[in-house]
């Protein structure tokens, strides 16, 4: 009698070189089944909904659901003012609000051609950075959590409290920061900004470099995470991926080095670049880019001096409080201001910043008058989910979480 | 004041660094696809910040493909992908704003497309294309001819209209009870 362990059903091989061989006495063995994961599973990072057809633990074939967190920002910004959006901007990459509501005043000011001057700009490079810094302590330590190193998220936890007392001195609010207006600051940094944020830049150095050496040469993280899911070069452009997602393969694009706003030209950085684009390189670039992010922090508080925040432009100006509650025109200005708003001239711009996860840019189409035509706004993370089937496709579904918390899909910005 | 004001601290200094070469760009794209080539604005002239190339329906991936490869102009990478409701004939715009990795500039390529009208689709110069072509049709209501899986992305597979249309009304609901199923043919 034939032996039936000698039958051979035979095997799958992926493109990431595993092989499935379909052996009849494994009961998963050649037995496909369908997971639905998400949209409210802990290890989804907000509502996202994927789909995978499993081979055993490998992931066959998924596709990936969005849109459970939309909430129409594109509309709202037809049906409110410019001034009267800024508030929908923190709900994008609400992880690092402040870069928002920085990367939508810019596009304002490019289609109205307003200048904001030094102090200005400086703070608002600050709170760029610590942004930045901010949105990738938290990417790196969640990616750790899903992996199983809970400590590691700590450190970089407590170093993200800190930042958040520094802006809830400056604006009030933690999250929702709606800091920028257009052609100003909703209010001046408070005295001794400049010490405290270099006291946090000192403090976060150290702690991360105690968390480098906690996590980067661990035996464990390092099985999980090279080599594993990657994503190269070719695919990056394919997809339009940007930001560290996009540096972690080689494609060397940063907009603050090629396309340079605020005063990142008179900074001085360096753009980290890998070669494999695995789920371990998009760990490391967001490391060094945060090393690179405090130098420039600690470089803007140095050179940052008193002076107005606000634009000379009276377009935009709005009225001191003292004018508004003592003369009669400063409060129907006021009135005028808030309710009705100020008109944008007619043109369009796309204005791009570099932001935590990659190119975010806000489309801006004006026919005129105080309302957009278009507010087209390009999230990174749309282009960055999109590439996750494939990246996945052919790797264990634990890899799945990782690949997930690396390439930190942010739901806010992705369903918009 | 406006966008055509060059403000240095705004990325506005793009028409200083690549005013030339966007004009030798243009030259030959009036060459290559004389027939094609609906209006260009330029920077600086018209209200805009990129250079705006509009090319019939027709043409548009071809257009698209040659922006991408050749050289000297390798617009290699899709910023962005989205339409406008100009609320007059044709109705539509479809928005392709490219970047180019290589010389770190920008173009827009528009294309007008009336009420009913098919574009081709872009996956096959980006597949990346695919989920903002989806994007589109949800959003606006305008197909792409040859489509891999034209399906509403952000809304509900029931909803009936399309929400940036300038008509959509700002108020109302659509309430659906059943859950989303599980489509077999996705996992095929």
């Amino acid at each position: 009698m034939q032996n039936i362990k000698d039958t051979k059903l035979g095997s799958t091989e992926f493109p990431s070189g595993i092989r499935v061989d379909h052996d009849p006495d494994d009961l998963w063995g050649d037995s496909r089944f369908v997971v639905n994961i998400g949209p409210t599973h802990p290890a989804m990072h907000g509502a996202l909904r994927m789909v995978a057809k499993l081979n055993g633990e490998t992931i066959e074939s998924s596709y990936c659901e969005m849109g459970y967190t939309h909430r129409a920002k594109e509309k709202l910004g037809e049906n409110r003012t410019y001034h009267q959006f800024i508030v929908y901007t923190d709900r994008l990459n609400y992880c690092s609000s402040l870069m928002n509501n920085v990367g939508y005043a810019l596009a304002v000011e490019k289609l109205m051609g307003i200048e904001v001057p030094e102090r200005c700009v400086w703070i608002r490079m600050i709170v760029s950075e610590i942004a930045r810094v901010i949105d990738h302590l938290v990417c790196i330590g969640i990616n750790a959590v899903d992996l199983g190193a809970f400590s590691y998220f700590l450190y970089g936890y407590h170093q993200r409290e800190e930042a958040y007392t520094i802006i809830e001195k400056l604006c009030g609010a933690r999250l929702t920061t709606s800091y920028t207006r257009i052609g100003g600051l909703m209010q001046d940094a408070p005295e001794g900004f400049e010490r405290e944020v270099k006291a946090w830049v000192a403090k976060t150095r150290t702690v991360l470099d105690e968390m480098d050496r906690l996590l980067t040469g661990n035996k464990i993280w390092q099985m999980r995470t090279v080599g594993v899911t990657p994503f190269n070069k070719e695919q990056c452009l394919q997809y339009s991926y940007s930001g560290p997602n996009a540096r972690a393969a080689g494609l060397d694009i940063d907009l603050r080095r090629d396309q340079p706003y605020l005063y990142y030209k008179n900074v001085e950085f360096d753009v980290p670049v890998c070669q494999n684009g695995d789920t371990f390189d998009r760990y490391l670039v967001r490391v060094h880019e945060i090393r690179q992010s405090l130098n420039i922090i600690a470089q803007c508080a140095d050179r940052m001096k008193k002076g107005p925040i606000w634009s000379e432009d009276k377009r935009v100006r709005i009225p001191d409080k003292d004018v508004v509650h003592n003369t009669m025109e400063g409060l129907i200005y006021h009135f005028k201001f808030f309710m009705t708003g100020f008109d944008v001239p007619a043109g369009e711009a796309y204005t791009a910043i570099e932001a935590s996860n990659g190119e975010l840019a806000f489309y801006i189409v004006s026919k005129g008058g105080p309302k957009a035509h278009r507010m087209r706004i390009r999230g990174p993370s749309v282009w960055h989910y999109q590439g996750i089937s494939p990246m996945v496709k052919g790797w264990k579904i634990a890899d799945l979480i990782g690949a997930l918390g690396s390439v930190n899909v942010i739901a806010g910005e992705l369903d918009r | 004041m406006d966008v055509r004001t060059l403000i240095p601290t705004n990325g506005g200094e793009a028409i200083k660094k690549f005013g030339e070469g966007w004009r030798k760009q243009l030259a030959t794209l009036q060459a290559k696809f004389s027939g094609d080539l609906g209006n260009v604005l330029f920077p600086g002239e018209a209200a805009t910040d990129f250079p705006i190339v509009y090319v019939s329906l027709a043409k548009v991936i071809e257009l698209l493909s040659f922006l991408k490869t050749e050289p000297g102009f390798e617009y290699d990478f899709l910023a962005d992908l989205t339409a406008t409701d100009e609320e007059q004939a044709p109705r539509f715009e479809v928005v392709y704003n490219l970047f180019s990795t290589v010389h770190k500039n920008r173009i827009r390529v528009k294309v007008k497309v009336s009420e009913g009208e098919e574009v081709p689709t872009a996956v096959s110069v980006w597949p990346g294309a695919n989920w903002a072509e989806r994007e589109v049709y949800d959003m606006f209501g305008v197909k792409f001819l040859g489509h891999p899986d034209l399906r509403r992305i952000l809304m509900d597979y029931r909803f009936e209209g399309h929400p940036l249309r300038k008509d959509f009304p700002l108020r109302g609901y659509q309430i659906f009870t059943e859950p989303q199923v599980i489509d077999p043919k996705l996992l095929d």
